[in-house]
C-alpha cells in the first residue's frame, strides 16, 4: 500500500540528502520566510516544506502530477486536514504505547503488537470514509488513486480478518509450538503453528487411530520448571510476535508516508491562505522543459517580500523566452534583487509542485537553482572578499550541470569594476556557452556595456526603472545597461540636496577587451 | 614404506638423542621466547617436547623440511586446519558427552562427535589425494589414511552415525503448552501461524523494518522441562532412540591412534609455520637451510634473531638483517664494537639459524648452509652478577671448561661478553688460553667480545665489526659486517659529523 501523492511512482523521502547549496539558496532566497508561512508554527510541517522546497523536481510531468494533487486540496481542504489529523493521532497513539522494562519479552511486544494494529485499523477505516465520501470532487490522479487503493485493501471483509486475527494471538487454547531436535537432542527452531481446524482433527480422530500423543505435567512446586515452561512459550511465540510487530511498523510506516505527504500540501494551503490575506495572486505555472530557454510571467513579486511586510508588493513583467543570460542594472534599491529573488523563489516553487507567486508564469525547468550572491562580510576571515567569493563560485562550477539557472547578484565587485568585470565576463560567457541559465543584476557597467556591445543573442538586458523626478517604481523595464547607478539619487536624498555635479567616473571605465 | 610419523621416517630415529626439558641454550638464545609463542595456541598437542629435541642426523632433517615444504601450500595448509578443527571440536564433544546426565542428550553428543571425525578424516583424506605431495611423510600418511578410509571398520561407522544423524534431523513434533502442561506429539503439518499474520499484513509492506525478534538465551544446557519433553519425543520414536542407545555403546572409542598422533605431529609444524607467517608477510625473507654433518663450511645471507623480529614486527619496528659465513679453516666469528650495535643479537641468531635448522625448519634469512652439530653451547654474560665479582669469575671458568670438556669437533660454542669484569690483562690472558682450546677443537663459534686483538689470534678466527650510522655516531645501523677492528671507524665518524674531515675542511675553507 502506498500514498504516492509526492511522486507518481515512489515515495516522498524525507531523509534525502538536503542540497550542496541548501545555505546559500536559504539565505539569498530567504526561504526562511516562506517555510514559516507554509508551517503556521508547526515544526513537523516546516520541516517537510523544506525538504519538499529545496528537492525540486526536473520533470515537467511530475510537476504537473503535484500540481494537480494540490489543487484537489485547495478545493477539499476540510477533509484533507482530517485525514491528515488522523494520521497524526495515530501515530501519536502509537508512540504512547510504552514497552518499558517487557522489551525483552515476546509476550509484551505480541500485546502490544495487538493494540497498536487495533488503533492503526480502526485509523485506516476512518480515513476510508472520509476519502470514500469525497471521492467524486477528486480529479487528480495522486488521489483517485489513494481513494482505489485504500477501498480495495481496506475493505469490510478485511476488517473482519484482521480483528479474528487479532483475537487468536490471545491464546485461549493454549500455544501450539513445532521444534526439531538440535545439539545434544535439544529441541530447537520452535515455530507457532496454526491448529488443524477442530473438525478436521475430530474426523481424523473418527476413522483413524489418531496420532499418540504424551504428556508432561509440572509439579505445582516446580518454580524452575515453571521459569523454564514459560521460556519454551516464548520462543514459541517469538516469531509471532515479530511478525506482528513488524506488521504494525509497516503501517505505521504508511500512516507515516501519509502525513509526510499530506503535510506539504497542508503547507501549501497554509501559504494560500496567508497570500489571499493579503489579497496577493496565485497561479498554477507552466513547467516547460529543460532544454528550452523559456521565462516569461506577469504580475511577478517576491512572495517572501509580501509575507513579511504583510502588505502587497509590486509585480513585474518578464518576457525573456528565447533568452539564456539576462542582465540587470539600474537604479540603486530600484528592485533588482527583489526582482532576482522573485524570479528564484517562483522557479524553487514550481520545480516543487506549488502554485506560484505570479498571475501568470511559464519557465523551463532548470536541473538545479543556484544562487552566488555578495556577502556581506567574509565570513571566514582568512580570505579576503575576492577570494572568498571566487572559491565559491569555484565550489558552484564544481557542481553545475546544463540547464542549470544560476542567479548571481552583485558578483565580483569586491575588487574594481574593471578587474571584476573582466572576471565576470570571462565566467558568464563560459557559463552561458555550457548551457546554463544566468541572470545577473550587477553594478558592473563595464562588464555590462561589454556584453551588450557583443550583441548576443541569446542575452537580454533590463533596467530598474528611474522615473525622471528621481522617485522609485520598483518597476524592471528591458534597457540598455546605464553608465551610472544613480548613486546621486541616493546621496541627495540622503543629504538632502537638490543637484550635485556627477562624480568623475570615466577613469574607471575602460574597454574591456581581454588582456593581452 | 610403512608409515611411522610425521616426525621420524623410521622409528629408530625417534630414539636417537632423545632429550628432556629445554636444553640449556634456550634462554641465552631467547629460544625459550620463540617456543613458548609458538606453541601458545597449540596446547593441546603438547609440543614443547618436540622443539626440545633437535635431530642430529641431516637425513631425517631432509624428511621434516620437505613435509614443511609441502605444508606451505596454502592448499593443504587448509585442509590441515580444517581438520585439526574437526578433530578438536569431536575431543570438546566427548569431553561434553562425558559431563551429561540426561541420557539422550549425551548420546547426541557422542554421535555428533563421531559424525565430526567421520566428516574430518574422510575430507582430509580426499583433501591429500587431490592435494600435489612431495613429501615422503606425507605421502606415506596419505597411503595409510586412504587405506583407512576404506576399511570396514571405518565405512561402518560411517554409515550408521549418517544414518542416525539424518533420522534424528528429521524428527519433527507439536507440543500444546497450556498452563502447567505439555503435551507432545509428531508434527501433522500444521501451518506456520507466523507466516499466516506476515501474509494477513503483506499488503502495508513498505520496505523494511526493523527485526522484534528477541535474543532470547540459547545454550546447549538442558533443563528438566526440556529433558522431559526430550523423553516424550523419544517415546514418539521409540525405535530410533533405541537403536541410538546401540549404537552409543558399541562405538565407545572410534578415533584411529595413527590418525591421532598425526593430528599432534602435524601442529608441531603447523605451529612454526603459523609463528613465521606475519614476519614474513612484513617482508622478511625465510629459507629451508642446507645442512651438513661434516662440513664446516657455513653461510647465511640476511639473517635476523627470530625473538626480536617477533616483538620489533608487533610493534611496527625495522629489523636489520645480517650476513655470515665461514670459508676453508675459518671457524669463529669474533664479533666486536660499539655497545648496543647489534653484537648479542647477531650472535643469538647464529646459534638460534644452527638450533632452527636442527629441528628441520626454515630458518632467517634469504639462503643458509648450516653445520649439522651435534651440541650447542652458550655462555651469555649475566648483569645482576656484578656484585660477586670474583665469585662470578671462577663461576664463568668452571662453565667454559665444562663446555670446553664437553664439546666435541661437531659443537658449536656461543660465548658472549664474558670477562667483561674481569681486569683487561687478564682478560686478554684467559681469552687466548680459551680462543686456543677453542682452536684445537677445530669447532664452530661466536665470539662477542670488547677484546678486539683476539681475532687476529688465529686463522681460525675472523673479526666481524658492528657499525655506526655514518654521520650520527649515536644511532646504529645494528649490521654487523667483516672487516678487521681498526678502532678507527669510529672516531672518523664521529669528525664527520663535525665537519672536520680532510674533505669537508677543505670545502669549507674553499668556499
Amino acid at each position: 500500500m502506498k500514498v504516492f501523492l509526492m511522486h507518481e511512482d515512489r515515495d516522498f523521502d524525507l531523509k534525502a540528502a538536503p542540497p550542496w547549496n541548501e545555505a546559500d539558496l536559504t539565505q539569498d532566497l530567504e526561504l526562511g520566510t516562506l517555510l514559516d508561512a507554509m508551517a503556521q508554527g508547526d515544526p513537523f510541517l516546516r520541516e517537510v516544506a523544506k525538504k519538499a522546497v529545496l528537492s525540486g523536481l526536473t520533470d515537467p510531468t511530475a510537476i504537473l502530477y503535484r500540481q494537480a494533487v494540490l489543487r484537489d486540496c485547495l478545493s477539499n481542504r476540510g477533509p484533507i486536514r482530517a485525514i491528515y489529523r488522523l494520521a497524526v493521532e495515530a501515530i501519536a497513539a502509537e508512540r504512547k504505547q510504552h514497552l518499558g522494562v517487557f522489551s525483552a519479552h515476546p509476550d509484551a511486544i505480541l500485546q502490544r503488537s495487538v493494540t497498536v494494529v487495533r488503533i492503526f485499523v480502526k485509523t485506516l477505516k476512518a480515513i476510508r470514509d472520509i476519502a470514500d465520501e469525497h471521492a467524486p470532487s477528486f480529479g487528480s490522479e495522486g488521489f483517485r488513486r489513494l481513494v482505489a487503493t485504500l477501498d480495495a485493501d481496506m475493505d469490510d471483509r478485511y476488517f473482519a480478518t484482521v480483528q479474528e486475527c487479532l483475537r487468536v494471538l490471545r491464546f485461549r487454547r493454549g500455544v501450539l509450538v513445532s521444534a526439531r531436535l538440535g545439539k545434544g537432542n535439544l529441541g530447537i527452531d520452535y515455530v507457532l503453528r496454526k491448529p488443524h481446524e477442530p473438525k478436521e482433527s475430530w474426523l481424523a480422530r473418527l476413522f483413524a487411530d489418531g496420532p499418540p500423543t504424551y504428556t508432561f505435567h509440572l509439579h505445582p512446586r516446580d518454580e524452575a520448571g515453571a521459569r523454564a515452561l514459560s521460556e519454551l512459550r516464548q520462543r514459541g511465540i517469538n516469531l509471532v510476535a515479530n511478525a506482528l510487530a513488524q506488521s504494525a511498523d509497516h503501517i505505521l510506516s504508511f500512516l507515516e508516508a501519509l502525513r509526510s505527504e499530506l503535510a506539504f500540501y497542508i503547507g501549501c494551503i497554509n501559504l494560500d491562505e496567508q497570500l489571499a490575506l493579503l489579497r496577493q495572486p496565485t497561479c498554477f505555472p507552466i513547467p516547460l522543459p529543460a532544454d528550452e530557454r523559456r521565462h516569461t510571467c506577469q504580475k511577478l513579486y517576491d512572495v517572501c517580500l509580501a509575507l513579511r511586510t504583510q502588505r502587497p508588493v509590486v509585480g513585474n513583467e518578464l518576457h525573456a523566452d528565447g533568452k539564456g543570460l539576462v542582465v540587470i542594472t539600474g537604479a540603486n534599491q530600484g528592485g533588482k534583487s527583489t526582482f532576482l529573488r522573485s524570479i528564484g523563489l517562483a522557479q524553487v516553487m514550481m520545480q516543487c509542485g506549488m502554485f506560484v507567486a505570479a498571475e501568470a508564469f511559464s519557465a523551463n525547468v532548470a536541473s538545479c537553482v543556484v544562487t552566488h550572491y555578495k556577502r556581506e562580510e567574509d565570513r571566514s576571515m582568512r580570505s579576503g572578499k575576492l577570494d572568498e567569493e571566487l572559491a565559491r563560485m569555484s565550489a558552484i562550477v564544481d557542481r553545475l550541470s546544463p540547464n542549470a539557472l544560476l542567479l548571481l547578484n552583485e558578483s565580483f565587485a569586491a575588487t574594481n569594476e574593471r578587474e571584476g568585470s573582466e572576471i565576470a565576463r570571462q565566467i558568464v560567457l563560459a557559463l552561458a556557452e555550457h548551457g546554463i541559465k544566468i541572470i545577473f543584476v550587477t553594478h558592473l557597467y563595464a562588464f555590462a556595456h561589454a556584453l551588450h556591445e557583443a550583441g548576443l543573442a541569446g542575452a537580454m538586458f533590463l533596467r530598474a526603472e528611474r522615473r525622471a523626478d528621481g522617485g522609485r517604481s520598483f518597476k524592471i523595464w528591458e534597457g540598455e545597461p546605464q553608465r551610472t547607478s544613480h548613486g546621486e539619487d541616493l546621496y541627495r536624498r540622503i543629504f538632502d540636496v537638490r543637484a550635485v555635479e556627477p562624480p568623475e567616473i570615466g577613469s574607471r571605465e575602460r574597454s574591456l577587451e581581454p588582456a593581452a | 614404506m610403512t608409515f611411522h610419523g610425521m616426525l621420524y621416517e623410521r622409528p629408530s630415529d625417534a630414539s636417537a638423542g632423545q632429550e628432556t626439558g629445554a636444553p640449556d641454550c634456550f634462554v641465552d638464545l631467547n629460544l625459550d621466547q620463540i617456543v613458548a609463542a609458538a606453541t601458545a595456541g597449540y596446547r593441546e598437542y603438547d609440543l614443547e617436547p618436540i622443539f626440545h629435541t633437535p635431530l642430529t642426523d641431516a637425513g631425517t632433517v631432509r624428511y621434516r623440511q620437505e613435509i614443511m615444504q609441502d605444508l606451505e601450500q596454502e592448499d593443504l595448509l587448509a585442509p590441515i586446519k580444517r581438520f585439526a578443527a574437526g578433530m578438536r571440536a569431536m575431543r570438546e564433544h566427548l569431553a561434553r558427552a562425558g559431563k551429561l546426565y540426561y541420557k539422550y542428550q549425551k548420546e547426541g553428543w557422542l554421535l555428533d562427535a563421531a559424525a565430526i571425525y567421520c566428516d574430518a578424516v574422510e575430507t582430509l583424506a580426499q583433501d591429500l589425494l587431490d592435494a600435489d605431495l612431495r613429501s615422503r611423510g606425507f605421502l606415506a600418511f596419505r597411503r595409510y589414511l586412504v587405506e583407512y578410509t576404506r576399511s570396514d571398520r571405518f565405512t561402518t561407522l560411517a554409515a550408521e552415525t549418517r544414518q542416525l544423524k539424518a533420522e534424528l534431523a528429521a524428527v519433527r513434533y507439536c507440543l500444546l503448552i497450556k498452563g502447567s502442561s505439555i503435551r507432545a506429539r509428531r508434527y501433522d503439518g500444521e501451518p506456520d501461524y507466523s507466516a499466516e499474520i506476515e501474509g494477513i499484513f503483506d499488503r502495508f509492506k513498505q520496505g523494511t523494518v526493523k527485526s522484534h525478534l528477541v535474543e532470547l538465551p540459547t545454550s546447549d544446557d538442558m533443563n528438566h522441562v526440556e529433558a522431559a519433553v526430550l523423553e516424550l519425543v523419544a517415546k514418539l520414536y521409540p525405535e530410533l532412540f533405541q537403536r541410538l542407545d546401540v549404537f552409543c555403546s558399541e562405538h565407545v572409542d572410534n578415533v584411529d591412534p595413527v590418525v591421532r598422533s598425526f593430528d599432534r605431529e602435524i601442529h608441531f609444524y603447523v605451529a612454526y609455520l603459523a609463528y613465521i607467517a606475519p614476519l614474513r608477510q612484513a617482508g622478511l625473507p625465510f629459507c629451508y637451510p642446507t645442512v651438513s654433518a661434516t662440513d664446516k663450511e657455513v653461510r647465511s645471507r640476511d639473517g635476523f634473531d627470530l625473538a626480536l623480529a617477533k616483538k620489533l614486527t608487533a610493534e611496527s619496528g625495522r629489523i636489520v638483517c645480517n650476513d655470515f659465513h665461514l670459508n676453508g679453516r675459518e671457524r669463529i666469528l669474533v664479533v666486536s664494537g660499539p655497545n648496543q650495535g647489534g653484537k648479542t643479537t647477531f650472535a643469538r641468531s647464529f646459534g638460534q639459524l644452527h638450533y632452527l635448522a636442527r629441528l628441520g625448519c626454515p630458518v632467517p634469512g634469504r639462503e643458509a648452509r648450516l653445520f649439522l652439530c651435534d651440541r650447542l653451547f652458550t655462555h651469555f654474560e649475566r648483569e645482576e652478577s656484578i656484585a660477586t665479582l670474583r665469585g662470578k669469575l671462577e663461576d664463568d671458568l668452571v662453565r667454559i671448561h665444562r663446555i670446553l670438556r664437553e664439546a666435541t669437533p661437531r659443537s658449536i660454542v656461543i660465548l658472549n661478553e664474558i670477562f667483561n669484569s674481569t681486569m683487561l690483562h687478564d682478560a686478554i690472558f684467559l681469552s687466548r688460553a680459551i680462543m686456543a682450546e677453542l682452536v684445537r677443537l677445530d669447532l664452530l663459534g661466536v665470539w662477542v667480545t670488547f677484546i678486539e686483538e683476539l681475532a687476529s689470534a688465529s686463522g681460525k678466527a675472523v673479526s666481524l665489526v658492528s657499525t655506526i650510522v655514518p654521520g650520527d655516531p649515536a644511532s646504529r645501523t645494528y649490521r654487523i659486517i667483516r672487516k678487521p677492528a681498526d678502532g678507527v671507524s669510529y672516531a672518523m665518524v664521529l669528525a664527520e659529523k663535525h665537519r672536520l674531515t680532510y674533505d669537508r675542511i677543505g670545502e669549507r675553507l674553499a668556499s
